[in-house]
């Protein structure tokens, strides 16, 4: 089925209009609403397995309603930065600052609770349990009402409110790319990191998964995002970060970046001109 | 229960010669009705110890079902958990009325389930599956061990509980009222445990924990205390087994959860471990089979028949009838 289905979704399908349903997401606030401040401070982190360096000594910020991307080849650091932010790896040393807030230290769930998602590397959707469970799932924390939550994810991604009741296992790569997000959204974060969103995926569903998610930016959503695509997430990202081999060597506005002729040769399969 | 009618003449007399064995009307068909009523008022009171006997067994069999669903982990000392459950009631039944002891009994046993948990498995969350199991075995060691030492390796007779143990007549089977509460019993607590599972959001919960810890976490879900759930509720289940089972023997000695609980695991495997309804459907099926072997005569054989059985759904159907696939996580 894959190729009709997804040829229906290149048409614009699956990227709905967020029109009147923009329910209860004031609670981020809006990008030039007052001073723009940093939202997540990392400074000085070290992750290691096993005495293994995968981080070096790594420091970045993130300014609030702000894309920011760390680009870099596999095994640069990168997955395993956004896993030490939510806890999923210990780190070594640093700190990790949230709403100036220390981070390390805390249990993953409480991370979650003061607002941080991580949409994980491979998508990871709960493959037993239905695309609506793994919408409420994602609200684990909540205990208000989810209903206009999940109308305005649904008017986001209409084909998860086709297959509402399906197993989550059953839809395709990119719907469940789509739900992971979804999934995301659903906790009310204030900032969601994604881990390879693009992984896996054709490249027309690649286009889609980045228009969604100038789209969250757009409704005041902080996104932290972690791209081997460098093309795409530079495209989108306000800020960029380069890692190579656990340090950070080059950061700059997405469009700099984008135009580093050290980049260009480097991630962008484009010679020095 | 041959009959024989006097012979006829002419074709009859081959008809008759081959027929003996069946109760025949003169001159017209088997008798059908009559030979299904003999089977069944033989079998009866085999078939309702069976589906008895079952019922025990799958209580026991939904713990480890549901501790493999989450930890992929055969929790050995299950059995032993239940066997304590048994020690448990006896002791508290000296010193205070049953309407006590029964209560104290399941809270002990869930307690007991909780802290081998904390104690024995939580530390091995990160180690290999083998060390846990290893140290599963090591617990289950360990509270028989604790159990010889508390009973002087005597006997404990086991408390009438009355009620229960009354007897009942159905059909031609003379019973106690245990044998037909366990599977009514049963069957209400599987009922309210799948509602659990599927419709709450401590259920949904426990699935997704099953499918995958680390995106558990991100969705703030407590792992652990999701898995000190399930243990809670399967040794709630295995507390409420022991009762039903012990009622029907005279006493419990330290080994006592061995045999139950081997025969619940094989069931548990047999319907596919991490498949509640599987269990249920396993132990039921292994507790009618082995009790229609014993009224077979074959009493000797009704045990090898379990692990038989074992030995066969491991080699031609490892995930047993309702078990998933064995893909890795993705």
């Amino acid at each position: 089925m894959s190729k009709d289905t997804n040829r229906a979704a290149a048409t614009g399908n699956t990227v709905g209009t967020v029109g009147s349903v923009s329910a209860g997401w004031d609670h981020l606030g809006k990008r030039g609403d007052g001073p723009e401040r940093n939202l997540l401070e990392v400074r000085n982190l070290k992750v290691s397995y096993g005495g293994i360096e995968a981080v070096r000594d790594i420091s970045f910020d993130v300014p609030e309603h702000e894309i920011v991307t760390l680009i870099g080849a596999n095994g640069a650091g990168k997955s395993s930065t956004l896993r030490s932010i939510v806890a999923l790896e210990k780190p070594a040393g640093g700190s990790i600052l949230f709403e100036g807030k220390e981070l390390t230290g805390m249990g993953t769930e409480q991370i979650v609770k003061n607002g941080i998602t991580l949409v994980p590397e491979g998508r990871r959707v709960f493959v037993n349990l239905s695309v609506y469970e793994n919408l409420r799932m994602g609200a684990y924390l909540r205990n208000d009402d989810l209903q206009s939550d999940l109308d305005w994810v649904y008017s986001l991604f209409p084909r998860l409110k086709e297959r509402s009741w399906q197993a989550a296992g059953t839809l395709s790569g990119g719907e469940q790319q789509m739900l992971a997000i979804a999934r995301a959204l659903m906790s009310r974060p204030k900032m969601i990191m994604m881990d390879e969103p693009s992984l896996g995926l054709a490249p027309i569903i690649v286009q889609e998964v980045f228009d969604i998610i100038r789209e969250i930016n757009r409704m005041g959503m902080t996104i932290l995002l972690v791209e081997q695509n460098a093309n795409m997430a530079l495209k989108a990202a306000d800020m960029g970060y380069v890692m190579e081999t656990g340090r950070i060597t080059l950061s700059g506005a997405g469009q700099d970046l984008a135009e580093n002729p050290v980049v260009r040769e480097a991630y962008l399969g484009k010679a020095r001109t | 229960m041959a009959v024989r009618y006097p012979e006829q003449s002419g074709a009859g007399s081959l008809h008759n010669k081959y027929l003996t064995n069946i109760r025949t009307i003169p001159g017209k068909y088997p008798d059908f009705k009559g030979l299904l009523m003999d089977f069944l008022s033989k079998n009866l009171p085999y078939f309702l110890a069976g589906v008895s006997v079952g019922g025990q067994y799958a209580l026991i069999a939904i713990g480890y079902t549901m501790v493999y669903g989450i930890l992929r982990l055969i929790n050995f000392a299950h059995g032993d958990i239940f066997m304590v459950a048994g020690l448990v009631t006896i002791y508290a039944s000296t010193v205070m009325p049953l309407y006590l002891s029964i209560p104290l009994t399941i809270l002990v046993t869930v307690i007991l389930g909780m802290m081998i948990e904390r104690v024995a498995y939580k530390p091995l969350r990160n180690s290999p599956r083998m060390s846990v199991m290893i140290s599963a075995i090591g617990v289950s060691y360990l509270l028989q061990n604790l159990a010889l030492y508390i009973t002087g390796g005597l006997a404990q007779v086991y408390p009438t509980i009355p009620f229960i143990s009354n007897t009942v007549t159905i059909g031609s089977a003379t019973t106690k009222v245990v044998t037909i509460l366990t599977p009514i019993l049963m069957i209400v607590l599987v009922v309210l445990l799948i509602q659990l599972i599927n419709h709450t959001k401590i259920g949904m919960a426990m699935r997704s924990v099953s499918t995958d810890f680390e995106t558990s976490r991100l969705m703030g879900i407590n792992v652990n205390r999701v898995i000190s759930m399930t243990f809670i509720i399967g040794s709630f289940l295995a507390a409420v087994g022991s009762i039903l089972y012990f009622t029907n023997y005279p006493s419990v000695i330290p080994t006592s959860g061995g045999m139950p609980g081997l025969k619940a695991f094989v069931a548990a495997v047999f319907g596919g471990i991490g498949s509640i309804p599987g269990a249920v459907i396993g132990a039921m099926l292994i507790g009618i089979v082995e009790n229609l072997i014993k009224g077979a005569g074959w009493t000797t054989f009704s045990d090898a028949f379990t692990f038989v059985l074992l030995i066969v759904v491991l080699l031609f159907k490892p995930t047993g009838l309702f078990g998933e696939a064995a893909t890795d996580k993705v």
